[in-house]
């Protein structure tokens, strides 16, 4: 069974706590120790951030950390070598989070097969609408077990969180509110009227909460109504200033 | 076969809406209602009405008499240059204005380059008294002084774009953002045949006013609606997409494209996207950009910053791919050489862009009666420092 699938079922009362990172960022070769203390630190999911030139849905922290990451020498080839026994080690859910051109650029099978081959357990493509992913990409997907994971915004009507419920496999990312990666405002009204709005619609998915996900506050208002949430931006900016070291303290503050 | 956007977004196989679903509700809203807008009767109105009493349009067709014998062929010149504001811009930011007023928005956004656009935007929204925003990449800011002067003194807040490159692909992607971070009461007036569906297709109409004015004054001046040849600069591809929109389904009718050869196509410097690029996305449209192999946009090179944008409209990806349109690289030194010609034969200094269109004549041999219509799309007063460098005037 899909490592992803596995773990929303486990427990149906726990909160998921997922992080996003950037591979390549702080030093090139941080990947394989950055996962193995994530694990160590009770994380139950992550995201690896595929670096991308142009991240047009992420604010300045992300964007740094990939340009940076490109930087390094960082590359998808590099990636998949880095990962290549990584499962290993790590056995909890690893997805990764790219935009589409490097991906298209490696070859959509070929980057799904290497995927599968590494342990990937699913991915998650900002800029590839699901009208696409239905048209073009959804049987490759399948073939190699991969999930795929769609967003949804405050402003995602109800018809089409439904469209989205149905062609997602595993859980919906719901981005907090309308802006890019890394915002520090916390969560008002309007948020938790969204959380609350969109946990009664009944969907067949769980909703994991990310942007604005920061720490031990944030993650419990996102959480209330839902089943986890995914911090990013506050993560790389711990890897910025303490690099690989201390990642366990950062998890443990943002969580218990 | 025709060569315009089908019903899903697409030229041929580019085209589409590669965005994050932040920005649906946005594109999806204006998907489903720029048509029916566009063909409101008093949105036409309005939207003639300023072209005629704002913009100066009819622009004039101008048959370039000198140019021509030295050529040994018939060239007309459209001469997008005597718009206000300077070139063709203006017919896409005016339209866009109009319409995001029927969308009810107050707050818009554009990306500028060297200026024209965020000049061409702030402009519109000052007669409309909208409040404007233009995301400009940080070096482009420094070399283009007097456009950014221009934009303040129009009220427009000229935002630094200090991501990536600082250029213009990284004002697009700050523009983008803005508007994610904006979902409702924000539009984007995106300057070119670019973006996500349906914006190449809606500029490419703003911008088709340019043609349909070619056809009567031709028809006037050759007794024939259709020349033998159209031809245009193309960096992202709008005024092309204008000169060009009325004769794409015309195959008699040939289209030239000139894009930025920089210092030359295989010096590392260059901004021709058909000969350098490959398939892939950009700011949410499927189509051919400058990258490495891994996928990562490059950053291009051109003596204009116009046509140093890293890919090209997918109607453009199109016609290249097809074949319907014949793509030609010029470099810097030939079209400066071009531009200074243009001003000793004709009396009309022109952008450094369109000099890149000009320049084709040198190589590009047509017959004696052939008629030849290259659109001047905008005046090089905005190029006076790089003409002086250039020529040590």
């Amino acid at each position: 069974m899909n490592r992803i699938k596995q773990k929303l079922q486990e427990d149906p009362s726990k909160k998921l706590l997922s992080i996003y990172f950037t591979a390549g960022y702080p030093q090139p070769e941080d990947t394989v120790t950055i996962l193995e203390e994530l694990q160590k630190s009770g994380v139950d999911m992550v995201e690896i951030g595929l670096p991308f030139s142009d991240p047009l849905a992420d604010g300045p922290v992300i964007q740094r950390s990939s340009e940076a990451a490109l930087k390094n020498g960082m590359t998808t080839n590099k990636l998949f070598a880095q990962l290549k026994n990584i499962r290993e080690t790590v056995q909890i859910p690893l997805l990764i989070m790219g935009y589409f051109n490097p991906i298209l650029q490696f070859g959509v099978e070929k980057f799904c097969q290497k995927c599968k081959e590494v342990g990937i357990d699913g991915l998650i493509i900002p800029d590839l609408p699901v009208e696409e992913y239905e048209l073009q990409y959804k049987d490759i997907f399948q073939q190699y077990d991969l999930l795929p994971v769609f967003l949804i915004t405050p402003q995602t009507s109800e018809e089409r969180i439904r469209q989205i419920d149905q062609i997602s496999e595993g859980f919906i990312y719901m981005v907090s509110s309308a802006a890019v990666t890394g915002g520090t405002a916390g969560f008002g009204q309007l948020q938790k009227d969204y959380f609350s709005r969109v946990s009664k619609m009944g969907l067949k998915n769980p909703l994991i909460v990310g942007f604005g996900i920061k720490d031990r506050e944030t993650f419990s208002a996102a959480t209330e109504k839902t089943k986890g949430a995914i911090i990013g931006s506050a993560f790389i900016k711990h890897l910025t200033e303490n690099g690989t070291e201390n990642i366990q303290d950062f998890i443990r503050k943002a969580r218990d | 076969m025709s060569y315009q956007v089908n019903e899903k977004g697409y030229y041929g196989d580019f085209g589409g809406a590669f965005i994050p679903e932040m920005l649906y509700p946005n594109v999806e809203e204006l998907r489903s209602r720029y048509l029916d807008i566009m063909q409101e009767e008093s949105f036409q109105k309005e939207f003639r009405q300023l072209l005629k009493d704002y913009v100066g349009r009819p622009t004039p067709l101008y048959y370039a008499k000198r140019f021509s014998e030295k050529y040994n062929t018939k060239v007309y010149l459209k001469r997008e240059d005597l718009c206000h504001t300077g070139a063709h811009k203006v017919n896409n930011t005016i339209g866009q204005i109009l319409m995001a007023k029927r969308l009810g928005k107050n707050r818009i956004i554009a990306e500028t380059g060297a200026g024209q656009h965020g000049v061409a935007t702030a402009t519109v929204c000052a007669l409309m008294g909208i409040e404007c925003v233009v995301y400009m990449g940080e070096i482009d800011i420094k070399r283009q002084a007097p456009n950014v002067a221009r934009m303040k003194m129009l009220g427009a807040t000229v935002v630094p774009a200090i991501s990536g490159s600082r250029t213009l692909k990284d004002a697009t992607n700050e523009a983008i953002r803005d508007w994610i971070n904006n979902p409702v009461n924000t539009h984007y007036i995106i300057g070119s045949v670019v973006g996500p569906h349906p914006y190449p297709d809606m500029v490419a109409r703003f911008q088709s006013v340019i043609s349909e004015e070619v056809k009567k004054q031709l028809q006037e001046k050759e007794g024939r609606e259709n020349p033998d040849f159209v031809v245009a600069c193309v960096g992202g591809g709008s005024n092309a997409a204008g000169i060009y929109y009325h004769y794409l389904d015309q195959e008699e009718v040939g289209i030239i494209a000139v894009e930025a050869a920089g210092e030359g196509v295989l010096t590392g410097k260059s901004a021709a996207t058909s000969a350098l690029g490959r398939e892939g996305i950009i700011h949410g449209s499927k189509t051919l950009l400058m990258q490495t192999d891994d996928g990562q946009i490059t950053e291009p090179y051109s003596i204009s910053a116009g046509l140093d944008y890293p890919g090209v409209g997918p109607m453009h990806a199109n016609l290249f791919r097809t074949g319907r349109g014949e793509f030609i690289s010029i470099t810097d030194t030939e079209a400066m050489a071009a531009g200074l010609e243009l001003c000793k034969l004709e009396g009309i200094i022109p952008a450094i862009e369109t000099a890149h269109a000009l320049a084709i004549f040198e190589t590009r041999k047509f017959r004696e009666d052939d008629v030849v219509v290259v659109n001047l799309s905008g005046r090089g007063d905005k190029d006076l420092n790089t003409y002086i460098e250039h020529f040590n005037l």
